[in-house]
């Protein structure tokens, strides 16, 4: 019975525990346990948003009358309203809004923050470490530190009430995360690929432009999705530095048609839906960026 | 010349928009000063005095505590169990993650309003809870407007959406365990949870203390979903760190105030920070960093 040395598949029959430790390793009989679980969990995180879609498409008494249930009749009003409706302006430009500083404030990160951290990963001078730290700084602590300070300067540089006041500080606390991931990405390009460009003419912008960026290109995208869903979902800074209706952002816009239209629930649920369309068909297309993009920041410091 | 060039867009930004700011908020603190005026109304330390005396704002860090406190009982282990249970191939494994992330990417506001709605007196929630039979518990002020309650049921919210978030780091956290090391443990008699408290758990240690110092900066932070759903209430009892400094210092025109207070939460970030790079941080980031240069 020299059973130390045997594989443990060989003797399975022998003993007990061997066959428990087999079954442990197959990590069978667990299977319908984990499925159970699971799908209660999915379902607690699909209930609400599928709430949402369908309450869309029914009438208020049904809202609250019979919610737990498909609607009967269909009714379509609520969306088509939301679209094409009287006040179906205020929807498309709460989305351009969202859309023209998500531009500029991503568009700003990822070119800035490239720039950085490329004279953090390739170049060597004194306090480049001390001058990284401050950077990271940024991470750790809330940005709901600066926002009153922020108000104010904003409102003394004429730019409250502009899409502009509010996509400069959203690219600025981007910032941090963006140099931290892309600093690694840029060093581990070899140092010889740089030589070689150097003696073929290049200059540094010209590496940096023509051949690091477009090596960098995955880690340049992560950075960018990352940067995307911030700024998207962004709430105080909006809140705080727009003032008129057609400055908001689509978040500010769910919120503040949930308080004008209070008495229409199903209006709300209609363009609350609309409004989370964008960010879900994002995340669709961009789920492996995202997820990749935080693990690396977090998990690898 | 070149590092000039290179680094002075993103330095000036972020000086200018991020920490000139959080400067100016310990300046700004020491005035009596609705944002307008000049500022020459110099009062000291009376701000923070004020703020330490209030009953809003000590109760407003007590929630926040309070909201650390459960989710690090609550949500990070309940993260780690789902982590757990998808770290195996099986079918499905792909469709559970993607659902399970979701809410992530949903703003605070529309997560906040779809809430708002499903908690409202007769709502999904209440008729959800009449058909299993529990309709006496639904509170008589309703679910966000129970004094008690209301910070619970921004828990259970906050859980909803940001669980993925953590489920997803620790789970990189577990893929980078190899899977050989337990399976020793295992032929060598361990059980089960012995192989997980004594094996897996000590080196998820990094990933975890990772997701713990995010999870607690998050709620230290909390204004979004609150702002949207209570104001912070009803009677302040829903009130963070971040609310009450909104309220005073854009609501309530008092900057100099508001300020004091955002330094304060500026503090606790500090003292966050530094005793976690203290204990933990310092042995992971360079774990880490060699790992990615390796």
């Amino acid at each position: 019975m020299t059973t130390t040395t045997v594989p443990v598949r060989a003797d399975t029959k022998s003993s007990p525990k061997k066959r428990r430790t087999a079954r442990l390793l197959r990590g069978r009989g667990f299977d319908v346990a984990r499925y159970g679980v699971l799908t209660i969990v999915a379902a607690a995180i699909l209930a609400p948003i599928a709430y949402a879609v369908l309450g869309g498409f029914m009438t208020n008494g049904q809202l609250v009358g019979n919610p737990v249930s498909l609607p009967s009749p269909w009714i379509f009003t609520n969306y088509t309203d939301v679209l094409f409706g009287e006040n179906a302006g205020l929807f498309w430009r709460e989305l351009l809004n969202s859309l023209i500083i998500a531009a500029v404030a991503v568009t700003m990160t990822v070119a800035l923050a490239s720039l950085a951290a490329f004279v953090f990963a390739r170049m060597v001078f004194r306090g480049r470490e001390a001058m990284s730290m401050l950077f990271t700084l940024g991470l750790l602590f809330p940005s709901a530190v600066a926002i009153l300070p922020l108000y104010i300067l904003v409102r003394e540089v004429g730019l409250q009430g502009n899409l502009l006041g509010v996509a400069l500080p959203q690219a600025a606390f981007g910032l941090p995360l963006t140099i931290i991931i892309l600093r690694p990405f840029f060093k581990s390009i070899p140092v010889e690929l740089e030589d070689a460009a150097k003696i073929d003419g290049c200059t540094t912008f010209g590496f940096f432009w023509r051949i690091l960026l477009p090596l960098a290109r995955p880690a340049l995208a992560t950075v960018t999705v990352l940067s995307i869903v911030g700024t998207w979902n962004a709430f105080m800074l909006p809140l705080i530095l727009l003032n008129g209706q057609d400055q908001w952002t689509l978040p500010l816009g769910v919120m503040n048609f949930s308080t004008q239209y209070s008495s229409d629930a199903a209006r709300i649920l209609a363009f609350t839906v609309m409004a989370m369309i964008p960010a879900v068909l994002f995340y669709a297309v961009a789920e492996r960026q995202i997820v990749s993009g935080l693990t690396s920041g977090s998990v690898k410091g | 010349m070149t590092i000039i060039l290179f680094l002075l867009p993103a330095l000036g930004l972020y000086l200018l928009f991020v920490l000139f700011p959080v400067i100016q908020a310990a300046h700004y603190s020491l005035f009596s000063w609705n944002g307008l005026q000049p500022l020459t109304d110099f009062v000291g330390i009376d701000n923070y005095t004020r703020a330490l005396n209030s009953d809003v704002f000590t109760g407003a860090v007590l929630h926040n505590v309070f909201l650390i406190v459960l989710s690090l009982a609550i949500q990070i282990p309940f993260s780690l169990f789902l982590a757990v249970l998808l770290n195996r191939r099986f079918r499905g494994r792909a469709v559970f993650r993607l659902v399970f992330f979701l809410p992530y990417v949903l703003s605070e506001a529309i997560t906040g309003v779809i809430f708002l709605l499903i908690l409202q007196p007769g709502a999904l929630l209440d008729t959800g809870v009449t058909a299993i039979g529990l309709g006496g518990s639904i509170p008589a002020d309703g679910w966000l407007g129970d004094m008690n309650l209301v910070l619970i049921t921004m828990f259970v919210i906050i859980s909803w959406k940001y669980f993925g978030f953590h489920m997803i780091l620790l789970l990189a956290g577990l893929q980078g365990i190899p899977r050989e090391i337990e399976e020793a443990a295992l032929i060598d008699g361990a059980g089960r949870w012995q192989a997980f408290r004594h094996i897996t758990l000590p080196l998820l240690g990094p990933t975890l203390r990772v997701s713990v110092f995010l999870s607690m900066i998050g709620a230290l932070q909390l204004f979004d979903l609150v702002w949207v759903m209570t104001g912070g209430g009803p009677v302040n009892a829903s009130d963070t760190m971040a609310t009450t400094m909104f309220k005073a210092g854009l609501k309530g025109q008092e900057m100099g105030y508001g300020s004091a207070l955002a330094v304060i939460l500026f503090m606790f970030a500090l003292v966050l920070a530094l005793a976690y790079q203290r204990l933990v941080l310092r042995r992971d980031i360079e774990g880490a960093t060699t790992a990615f240069s390796g």
